[in-house]
């Protein structure tokens, strides 16, 4: 183990020149039990941020905070601040609905609208207002989502026949679709078969040139595959965070060792 | 090895089965013997001009033409009245209010109205809206007594209609920074509107029968004209076939068979409607 660097320093070494999130003394309680205690982190644009943990540590939970779906948990309260290209996104004059409108989210369990596909993807445009060519935004985001070649030929058929792996595809794209600059995954993979995960893993490596990504995962290989920094939660406690090569090769925690080794979690 | 009981305790599911089957096949077994005999009796009377006759005192020439149009008014006003206010009732209660000992206390007093006898209703009617807002014996006195009567039934099936509606369903939609109103009308409301439709036929179809009320607020039992506003005296279904069942002749009697005929159609094919307007939603949707 590595003794030579201690974890305040891990967390102050993770500073970016311009990180897109920051979030600052972060504590999330249900009622009064912590879920969140005192996280502060930021995260780079660009890249792929994976948040690893054993189940419970409250990755899922400070996600959420990142475009406010915890507004939707009357037991949830948030203090410290979450920042946003600066602005504090639970400021009084932010406004949630634009918030999600920036910060895209895919939802652990594939959850299109029971509606055609293609009505899946333009809803959200068409809801904010979006005045161009709705097909062809349908069509643009389902290329990048990987899904175009599999439905072009049925965009009026109910998204619910699609299978699991498809179905998550069409919630990127329709996370995709109001053109977010983020987008939060959280856990999109669990529910879905090899093959549509690795297929998921290839499109978030190609999205990432465009969008920012944070993912939360309790599969430590996809955290290793596809992510450029982790940070991993243990019991609400940032425990760790930096560069994913170093997090899963060379840890300075030995409680991080412990859990990407696999001895416990 | 573990015997499992198995052979008793198949005993006791053919014995299950056989008991809920007899439940459903003797109510079933009732209603068809209530409804042969109804439609024996009124048969007779059954026409195309017992349909479009005013009462009389003649049997012979006696028809349910202005009970059948009030009761065809009565139930359109009903609903116009508490369709919306029900369905925004629940929307609000589901979507909007907050957890709190008031939104618990409206929603105990909402069940409990449901269970208020019909005829209390009907006092209420009669002094608020005949009264108070001397309305009169008009349709719309009648329809929003009505309306109250059945306001709880679609209120409180409304409600389970919205709930039933996955609330990963919703969070899709607000990620995609959406407001409530959006998500209610976009996605909550398509997906809750085949629960909410039977919910709804279903307190009309309750009002349709209903009598008490009506003779509390003083709807005429002899009308020789059809309504041609809100605001006129009418007569319904309901309150014709308890004026006819109440006389001495038979022939009376039988009339009010034929009417209750009429009546059960009337109800069967807006049980039918909803069932089309269910599927129709369902597949669209």
């Amino acid at each position: 183990m590595n003794t030579d660097v201690m974890p305040e320093e891990v967390h102050d070494a993770m500073t970016f020149e311009k990180p897109i999130l920051e979030a600052e003394n972060v504590t999330i309680r249900y009622v009064d039990q912590p879920a969140v205690r005192d996280v502060s982190l930021s995260i780079a644009a660009n890249k792929i941020t994976a948040i690893i943990g054993p189940s419970g540590c409250g990755k899922s939970t400070l996600l959420r905070a990142f475009n406010r779906m915890n507004d939707f948990i009357p037991e949830a309260n948030m203090s410290g601040h979450i920042l946003y290209l600066g602005e504090d996104l639970y400021s009084k004059n932010t406004d949630p609905v634009e918030v999600r409108r920036r910060i895209g989210m895919v939802f652990q369990k594939p959850n299109p609208f029971p509606k055609s596909i293609s009505r899946n993807v333009s809803w959200g445009p068409s809801i904010n207002g979006y005045a161009g060519e709705s097909s062809e935004r349908v069509e643009k985001s389902l290329r990048k989502a990987a899904l175009w070649d599999e439905v072009k030929d049925r965009l009026n058929d109910s998204a619910t026949g699609l299978s699991g792996g498809q179905q998550q595809r069409l919630c990127i794209a329709r996370a995709l679709a109001m053109e977010p600059e983020i987008i939060l995954m959280d856990e999109p993979c669990s529910a879905l078969d090899p093959v549509s995960t690795s297929r998921i893993e290839d499109l978030m490596l190609e999205l990432k040139e465009h969008y920012t990504i944070v993912i939360v995962t309790h599969n430590m290989q996809q955290a290793a595959r596809v992510s450029d920094y982790t940070a991993f939660l243990e019991n609400g406690n940032l425990i760790e965070y930096g560069e994913t090569d170093q997090v899963f090769t060379r840890p300075a925690q030995k409680r991080t060792e412990e859990y990407v080794t696999g001895r416990f979690g | 090895m573990i015997s499992g009981n198995l052979e008793k305790r198949h005993k006791i599911a053919r014995a299950f089965r056989v008991l809920c089957a007899t439940v459903t096949w003797a109510s079933i077994a009732v209603l068809a013997v209530l409804l042969a005999h109804v439609s024996f009796e009124g048969f007779r009377w059954l026409d195309l001009g017992f349909l479009t006759s005013f009462p009389s005192r003649f049997p012979e020439q006696a028809g349910i033409k202005s009970a059948l149009m009030g009761t065809l008014w009565l139930i359109s006003f009903t609903a116009l009245f508490s369709v919306p206010v029900g369905v925004a009732a629940a929307i609000y209660l589901e979507e909007y209010a907050e957890d709190s000992r008031v939104s618990r206390f409206i929603e105990v007093n909402i069940a409990n109205l449901a269970g208020v006898p019909s005829i209390v209703y009907g006092i209420l009617g009669l002094v608020i809206f005949v009264r108070f807002f001397a309305l009169g014996r008009s349709v719309v006195a009648g329809s929003l007594t009505m309306s109250l009567l059945i306001l709880p039934v679609i209120i409180i099936t409304a409600r389970e209609a919205i709930r039933a509606v996955p609330g990963s369903i919703r969070q899709a939609a607000f990620a995609l920074g959406t407001t409530r109103w959006q998500v209610v009308r976009a996605h909550v409301l398509p997906s809750a509107l085949p629960g909410i439709m039977t919910g709804v036929i279903l307190a009309l179809s309750r009002a349709i029968g209903e009598t008490a009320p009506l003779v509390m607020i003083g709807a005429l039992t002899y009308v020789a004209f059809v309504p041609e506003g809100p605001m006129d005296a009418f007569t319904a279904l309901p309150i014709q076939i308890f004026n006819w069942a109440s006389r001495p002749q038979q022939e009376f009697h039988q009339l009010a068979a034929a009417a209750i005929v009429v009546l059960l159609t009337v109800m069967l094919l807006m049980n039918a409607i909803a069932v089309i307007i269910r599927h129709r939603t369902e597949r669209t949707r």
